[in-house]
């Protein structure tokens, strides 16, 4: 569904995948916002595009060539049409095809007579029209409120055309509007799904069967973000500690300071800061009074934060710090996702600074990635950086809800008493030391960047001292036990496909192809980064091949051949774009033979 | 409740202090100490967060809880932990370089928020820890081993600067300053919000007699213009225009700490712009705003202690959602 950024895609399309959810099949989204706020009307940098993949079996992406677009002008159309395949269908807006809005896109002649459709089956749907004669008798109504209502009568179209649960959608209409506004969209949705049901244009209705392999559970549908949101406010609860959320607006990690902003019910305190640098300190201040203290940021935010964050190493304390990845370097593509922030996250502070690293793979596994990096930053008092990106963060799916009682309890274990004299620097198996909270007596000690005795924490500049805590540090980094990597598809294959983060379901929906074809391949997928799990080098090292594909320029691959010696083959991708099944399988094919 | 009396002891950590012989740090560190017990504040619910700079150092000598933080970024930590605890008095040490230079930007927004911190800003106008540059608070004209041929900068006025960042409570005083030093912090520790209190502090090392012209006995008496609420601030006058003006014809000023409009203690600020001269020194501003978050940290952890798995639970299944059997 494209149209230009005031026409309301996005809403139309989060209208359809909650019906399409709710309906029971399996989906993945993915939203495509321009990169300018308010770019200039019937542009193709004005163009936002909300793509869906609904099937009754399960989604792994939201898909590459689309089987329909809805495109609400010639914009839309020329920005989205390198997308199709052949034998695609192509919904326009025919009112939108005037002579000046086909120039404005950058189009000769219309599109929808010069041939440029050919080999596409076209329906030509005066939308502006029609919804304007379905508003027209409403009372209070303007034309104003008919010309935005557009977007509904495309839903209330495709909503037709996929059979889709006409209540969920009128409800959510009646609960967003009031008044006029309110009549208006209804009457939009209905004329759409009218039209398509009466106009002959429309034919034929497809049936997508509910997906019934699925596992029992109740399933809502959330994109990363949201995902993240709840996984926090989880982790807050199941800690019991306050969540500190310290942010500063960046684009594409905004959206979960407004998700928790709204979270005071749930004793969410969120702050925006005045910079990113502040964003880390106020979450890091807040972790040493006892808080779960997160950041999130993307882009050249991380590389603000690194201060704060190295800061957090030598006081080994908790902090939950979310990376949203975007293409870069500097600005970059605010707009556009990524995988490369990798090595940053690894390796870019100062000094010897290790930490773990966790990777999201999927938006609702967005939820389990985040309460495992607040697990580990509790557990291990340490500051875990959690890498998104933003194609996780914005595409969503259905996700099975967990029950709360079912997530396990986070033992803070707070210091609260000692025998003899606080070590704020003594450790306990997992190399961890104790967290003592201002406010309990006789624990009273200070802690600092400034290097530190083993065990007592006072400053020390001492070189032996000094090589024991570097140890200390990293030993307990990477001694953190994190299961092992899973073989998916053939386990004797000649050729292992490894990813990490949210190509996840592009892997396996890229090997699953080439199964169907007759390929014989396996999958595997890091959602540790560091430390890895203990099998991978054994891993590389039992396979011919081993295929790395990733959004930056080999990375994880860098990472691998230091780490374990074995010369994986990097599959690398930067065009802010995310990866493709069907690249995928055209480069598991390649490697195949 | 009757705490055990505290005393002095109670506040002095046994970390041995590590600054130049002569240190005006060392004046002010015993000022604080001596001062505390007063407060009635048990050690435990007390923390220092400092940034870097010999005046970073100055969390490590306080026998209570504290963070030696990173450069500037003592307001923000300490914002940080203000969100999450309500329940403590946090001071931040900081000096010119630190609180003015690296930090400026935390400085003014945690001023502006009016968040429930003291700083003390240790202004020595010389970059100690790293031997001798010169700092945002270092005259015109300073030879430095940065600026051989003398600053190009002129300084910053850190009073006129917090009054500018919408400070609630903004002081003056001087390290050595016995019976002034504890009158400005008792005011301080009293104030709801955030409160700046500039302090004059020497550096015998890399800046040695910067405020003689306050600090020495004789000079002192006769250039310290000491500001106290409700009573006429000597040989300060408003002249026929309405300016406030230290000496000359005009109409005696009589001080009022209170006063919301800023920019009377603004005005004050601007009668010297050095401390080599006349200064005034104590209260400038002390007024009532609503302090960050207060309101909401009570919110927020009822809300809190009420989040259990149901209300979890809840939030999760908020929206459409279906079940699969
Ligand atoms: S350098 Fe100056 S400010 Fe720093 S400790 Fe020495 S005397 Fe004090």
């Amino acid at each position: 569904m494209a149209g230009d950024s005031g026409d309301g895609m996005q809403l139309a399309g989060s209208r359809f995948t909650d019906a399409t959810a709710v309906f029971g099949n399996d989906l993945a989204t993915l939203p495509d916002f321009p990169a300018e706020i308010r770019a200039p009307a019937g542009t193709v940098a004005g163009v936002s595009a909300f793509q869906i993949h609904f099937a009754s079996r399960d989604i792994l992406t939201p898909g590459d060539t689309p089987d329909v677009l809805v495109a609400m002008n010639p914009a839309a159309l020329k920005a989205n049409l390198p997308l199709m395949q052949r034998g695609a269908t192509i919904l326009v807006n025919e009112d939108a095809f005037s002579v000046r809005a086909v120039q404005k896109a950058g189009y000769a002649e219309n599109p929808l007579e010069d041939g440029t459709l050919a080999g596409f089956t076209v329906k030509r749907v005066p939308m502006s029209s029609l919804t304007t004669r379905a508003v027209e008798g409403i009372e209070g109504a303007t034309s104003r409120d008919a010309q935005k209502a557009k977007n509904l009568f495309a839903l209330g179209v495709l909503s037709w055309l996929y059979d889709r649960p006409v209540d969920v959608t009128e409800r959510w209409i009646r609960g967003k509007f009031k008044g006029p506004v309110c009549e208006a969209n209804l009457a939009a949705f209905r004329a759409g799904w009218s039209f398509g049901e009466t106009s002959e244009l429309i034919d034929v209705q497809v049936k997508v069967d509910r997906n019934v392999d699925v596992a029992p559970g109740t399933y809502r549908n959330v994109n990363g973000t949201e995902a993240t949101a709840l996984g926090l406010i989880a982790a807050s609860v199941k800690s019991g500690l306050p969540l500190v959320f310290g942010a500063y607006p960046i684009t594409p990690a905004s959206d979960l300071l407004h998700a928790l902003a709204r979270r005071h019910d749930m004793g969410a305190r969120t702050i925006q800061a005045e910079d990113e640098i502040a964003a880390a300190s106020m979450a890091l201040g807040a972790a040493f009074g006892g808080a779960l203290g997160v950041t999130c940021t993307s882009g050249p935010g991380l590389d603000l934060k690194t201060e704060t964050i190295g800061l957090a190493v030598a006081l080994e304390l908790p902090m939950v710090i979310i990376d949203v990845q975007r293409a870069g370097p500097s600005t970059g593509m605010p707009t556009k996702t990524e995988q490369s922030d990798l090595l940053q996250a690894l390796y870019g502070r100062h000094g010897e600074s290790p930490l773990p690293v966790v990777a999201a793979q999927s938006p609702g596994q967005c939820f389990e990635a985040v309460f495992e990096a607040a697990q580990l930053a509790i557990k291990y008092r340490t500051p875990v950086i959690l890498l998104s990106d933003l194609f996780v963060a914005n595409s969503s799916e259905p996700w099975r809800i967990p029950d709360a009682a079912s997530l396990p309890p986070i033992d803070p274990r707070l210091r609260t008493t000692t025998t003899g004299p606080f070590l704020p620097y003594s450790r306990d198996d997992n190399l961890a030391r104790p967290w003592a909270i201002p406010g309990t007596p006789g624990l009273q000690h200070r802690i600092g960047g400034l290097e530190k005795a083993d065990r007592t924490g006072a400053i020390s500049y001492d070189g032996p001292n000094h090589a024991r805590m570097t140890q200390l540090r990293a030993e307990k980094v990477d001694g953190i036990p994190v299961p092992d990597l899973e073989i998916h598809g053939e386990p004797d294959a000649d050729l292992l496909v490894l990813g990490w983060g949210s190509s996840y379901g592009t892997i396996r929906a890229g090997a699953r192809r080439v199964r169907e074809g007759g390929g014989r391949v396996a999958t595997a997928h890091l959602r540790h980064l560091r430390p890895m799990p203990a099998n991978t080098g054994a891993l590389l090292r039992k396979f011919e091949r081993v295929l790395v594909p990733e959004m930056n320029s080999g990375q994880l691959a860098h990472e691998l051949r230091a780490r374990y010696l074995v010369d994986v083959i990097s599959y690398s991708k930067v065009q802010g774009q995310p990866l493709l099944p069907s690249e995928m399988e055209q480069q598991i094919w390649r490697h195949l033979s | 409740m009757a705490a055990p009396e505290l005393t002095k002891a109670d506040f002095q950590s046994d970390q041995e202090t590590r600054w130049c012989p002569g240190c005006g740090d060392y004046a002010v560190l015993a000022a604080v100490q001596a001062f505390f017990p007063e407060l009635g504040i048990p050690p435990e619910r007390i923390v220092f967060v400092s940034g870097i700079g010999c005046a970073g150092r100055f969390a490590y000598y306080m026998d209570t809880y504290g963070m030696h933080g990173i450069h500037g970024r003592g307001p923000a930590l300490a914002t940080g932990l203000a969100a999450a605890r309500d329940d403590l008095s946090i001071w931040v040490v900081t000096g010119d370089g630190d609180a003015l230079s690296i930090g400026g930007n935390h400085l003014i927004h945690a001023l502006r928020r009016n968040v429930p911190i003291k700083i003390l800003l240790f202004n020595n106008q010389i970059y100690g820890l790293t031997k001798g540059q010169a700092s945002p608070t270092s005259e015109l004209g300073k030879v430095t081993k940065s600026t051989p041929f003398g600053s190009i900068d002129g300084p910053f006025n850190p009073v006129s600067l917090a009054l500018g960042a919408e400070a609630t409570f903004v002081a003056r005083t001087i390290d050595t300053d016995k019976q002034h030093l504890p009158m400005v912090l008792r005011a301080a520790a009293a104030h709801e919000g955030a409160a700046l209190v500039e302090i004059y502090q020497n550096c015998p090392v890399f800046n040695d007699g910067a405020f003689d012209a306050l600090r020495d006995k004789k000079r002192g008496a006769e250039n310290r213009i000491y500001l106290e609420h409700g009573e006429p601030i000597r040989g300060v006058v408003r002249d026929a225009e309405g300016a406030l003006r230290i000496g000359g014809e005009g109409e005696p000023v009589i001080h009022d700490a209170h006063r919301e409009d800023p920019s009377y203690a603004f005005a004050l600020s601007r009668l010297s712009s050095s401390p080599d001269g006349p200064t005034p020194i104590g209260i400038f501003r002390d007024v009532r705003r609503p302090v960050s978050g207060r309101d909401l940290a009570r919110q927020l952890a009822a809300a809190r202690a009420a989040a259990d798995d149901a209300s979890l639970d809840a939030l999760m299944r908020a929206g459409d959602t279906w079940t699969i059997s």
